[in-house]
């Protein structure tokens, strides 16, 4: 008899008491993890680092595959016919890998780059093996457990791609796992357009041509184009400029500069008219003043979801209510958005809270951490459990 | 040539001791109990990660480790807290052997451990390392395990590739050790060169060795054991492993020379004892270093006394905990 969710809830509170015995196992894993440089393409190392994390816990398939993502399953007792149930966390991260990745562990917190987006996410994978043995959850169904590599910016979930498209493996549902926030519950996925846009001025470019000022003033010229774009309340439509770069110093008249950007929308038609509405912007600034300027999108996604109804959100909403964890839901463009596309049912967690996100100072706090760990442990037994499969 | 075949035989990098679960098979067949000690005065910056990484790794994951001890000289800042949050033992120093007193200083520190911690292999790690890792103990230990002949195992480091701050530097051939120790070594005990790095902070000591050596307190610790351990075993005792790189905070220069003063008193007073010199006068313990205010030299005496503890061996508690006689 499977149990029902009644009974997987109930146990959460004692989960939640014995993951504090794997306090020094998880906070290793995190500063060993961390301290791993690990650019968008050059997730190597540290999935080098998990891989031997899952040797060592006896998972088996460990393995890399053509595009780095590492992989280890914990195998189900239902043998040939258990279901796949796939855990997921990006193991890149947006810092270079010349920044500075020592991690300090103080008592309530850990600091330093990357340690909330995803070295928390990572660790959690590798001590989860340790977590479950200990807690003598035996499962019925397989649990893959997959470091996915170029999943940021211009990686554009590839990892996460290439892996669905072409395992073998029927996948049942998804699980990804982010270190921060806890409370963080995302079901479904924005659509969104991501791009950057370069202005460039040629060598030979005639300054005494009205309006001529370089490639910053170019570029400003574009963002006050497009943000005069309407933009629609229902369906929900932002642009976001993520950042921009050019220029060398106080007076000279930069001939380079460069704005990266995300539309998202929870409808495709929006970010389509958006998108095309930037390229004419392009285009239109380059004809008018000379100058070059270029977009180049570099990631795209259709809007999508599991329904707010699905048992999969339903019961993963009743495992943070027993924990007092406070769900907040949002809409997600990461590796989510690809389970998603797949007809996968999937969440996407957080694993604790954390501060100063994709800076030096980056924190991650560690009480929550046992709730966020004994989270996941609820959603992957429910799931294992077929309480989460829809009638 | 001598220096040379110990170097070949005696020098280790700490990858060729990657099988863990061999290592502690191994130590296990010997019934070897080992003991970590980090000596600490006010780390609380780097103190946890130190903690966390042993405690998972060589106690809970491979169970090379028996216990994890820090002893502190009277931190103010939350360092012994941190520590005992993630599970070490923690002592102040003042209360170890309290009939000996207290006196303020790492190799104190190093020296209560003897008689606090229970192994038969004492690894001294310091708790200033920014970018530890398993190696910084099972790299000395290994050799150790391994080797029945070794006795004392020091630490040495390559420089980093790339360091990102300026207030950061390698400890690889540290300024002392390259300007003072190394010379006085060649002058008087050439053997002694060979051991890359003779003022690193980290080694892995067999118990029949610690407590037949006295410790100076103070900086002139690590110059004391080599001359001593040298002195009795010879160098054959010696191993030493590369531990690839080590980060650490940076001292500053007139700190060197606070560090320099108290090894050459350390240095002298071995070499006349050991009748490499004589007829040495008695010492000042007064280091002079200028500092400027207001445009003019202004002198500034530090008194720098490096005082030592006798073997342990010849403290009545310790025989009785231990069951040893001299």
């Amino acid at each position: 008899m499977p149990d029902t969710i009644e009974d997987v809830l109930g146990r959460l509170p004692d989960i939640r008491d014995a993951t504090r015995d794997l306090k020094e196992t998880l906070l290793a894993n995190l500063v060993m993890t961390g301290e791993i440089p690990a650019p968008t393409f050059q997730e190597a190392n540290r999935g080098q680092f998990l891989r031997d994390r899952f040797s060592e816990c006896g998972l088996s398939s460990v393995s890399v595959d053509e595009v780095g993502n590492v992989m280890g399953i914990r195998e189900g007792s239902d043998g040939d016919s258990a279901r796949n149930v796939l855990l997921v966390a990006h193991l890149d991260t947006v810092f270079d890998a010349r920044a500075d990745h020592t991690i300090e562990v103080r008592e309530d917190r850990v600091i330093g780059a990357s340690v909330g987006d995803n070295a928390l996410g990572v660790a959690t994978l590798a001590t989860l093996p340790s977590l479950l043995d200990m807690l003598g959850v035996e499962m019925r169904s397989n649990l893959m457990l997959m470091g996915s590599t170029r999943s940021l910016g211009r990686g554009d979930l590839e990892g996460m791609r290439f892996f669905l498209e072409n395992t073998d493996r029927p996948i049942h549902s998804g699980v990804c796992v982010e270190g921060v926030q806890i409370g963080r519950l995302s079901y479904t996925s924005l659509g969104m357009v991501r791009g950057e846009i370069t202005a460039e001025v040629p060598d030979a470019y005639d300054w005494t041509r009205f309006g001529a000022s370089g490639a910053i003033r170019q570029l400003n010229d574009v963002m006050t184009a497009i943000n005069r774009i309407p933009l629609p309340q229902t369906p929900r439509t932002s642009i976001v400029f993520g950042s921009i770069h050019g220029g060398t110093s106080f007076n000279t008249i930069a001939t380079q500069a460069a704005l990266r950007f995300e539309v998202r929308s929870d409808s495709s038609d929006e970010v389509r008219r958006v998108h095309e509405r930037i390229a004419e912007i392009a285009e239109e600034q380059t004809a008018e003043t000379g100058a070059n300027v270029k977009l180049d999108i570099v990631a795209q996604r259709e809007p999508g979801g599991v329904p707010f109804g699905h048992p999969l959100v339903k019961h993963t909403r009743a495992v943070m209510d027993r924990l007092d964890i406070t769900p907040r839901v949002s809409p997600s463009t990461s590796e989510l958005a690809v389970f998603i596309r797949r007809n996968v049912p999937a969440v996407t967690l957080g694993v604790s809270t954390g501060r100063n996100l994709h800076e030096a100072e980056e924190s991650v706090e560690i009480e929550p951490m046992f709730t966020g760990l004994a989270q996941l442990v609820g959603v992957v037994i429910a799931i294992d459990e077929g309480l989460c499969d829809e009638d | 040539m001598k220096i040379e075949r110990w170097l070949k035989d005696h020098t280790f990098h700490h990858s060729e001791f990657w099988d863990l679960r061999a290592m502690v098979a191994e130590k296990e067949k010997q019934n070897l109990k080992i003991s970590l000690c980090i000596p600490t005065l006010n780390e609380e910056k780097t103190i946890g990660k130190e903690i966390v990484i042993f405690k998972s790794e060589l106690m809970n994951r491979y169970p090379l480790l028996d216990e994890i001890a820090v002893v502190d000289s009277g931190s103010e800042d939350r360092t012994l807290e941190v520590a005992r949050a993630f599970g070490a033992d923690t002592y102040y120093s003042g209360d170890i052997l309290k009939s000996q007193g207290f006196k303020r200083g790492k190799g104190e520190n190093l020296w209560k451990a003897i008689h606090q911690l229970t192994g038969d292999v004492i690894v001294y790690v310091d708790a200033d390392i920014k970018n530890i890792h398993p190696r910084f103990v099972y790299g000395l230990v290994a050799p150790l395990i391994y080797r029945p002949a070794i006795k004392y195992v020091k630490a040495f480091y390559e420089r980093p590739l790339a360091v990102s701050k300026t207030h950061i530097r390698p400890s690889g051939g540290g300024r002392v050790t390259e300007i003072l120790t190394r010379p006085l070594f060649s002058l008087f005990i050439p053997e002694l060169t060979a051991i890359i790095q003779p003022l690193s902070g980290e080694y892995a000591v067999r118990r029949e060795v610690l407590e037949q050596i006295p410790f100076p307190i103070g900086y002139g610790v690590e110059t004391a054991h080599l001359l001593d351990v040298h002195a009795k075993f010879g160098l054959e005792a010696f191993g030493q492993t590369d531990l690839d790189q080590r980060v650490h905070r940076n001292q500053e220069t007139r700190s060197l020379g606070k560090m320099a003063f108290g090894i050459l008193q350390t240095f002298l007073g071995r070499a006349e004892a050991l009748g490499m010199i004589d007829g040495l006068p008695e010492l000042h313990k007064v280091l002079n270093q200028f500092q400027v205010k207001d445009n003019e030299h202004e002198l500034v005496g530090f008194k720098i006394t490096e005082e030592e503890r006798p073997p342990m061996i010849e403290i009545p508690e310790y025989q009785q905990r231990f069951q040893r006689t001299v």
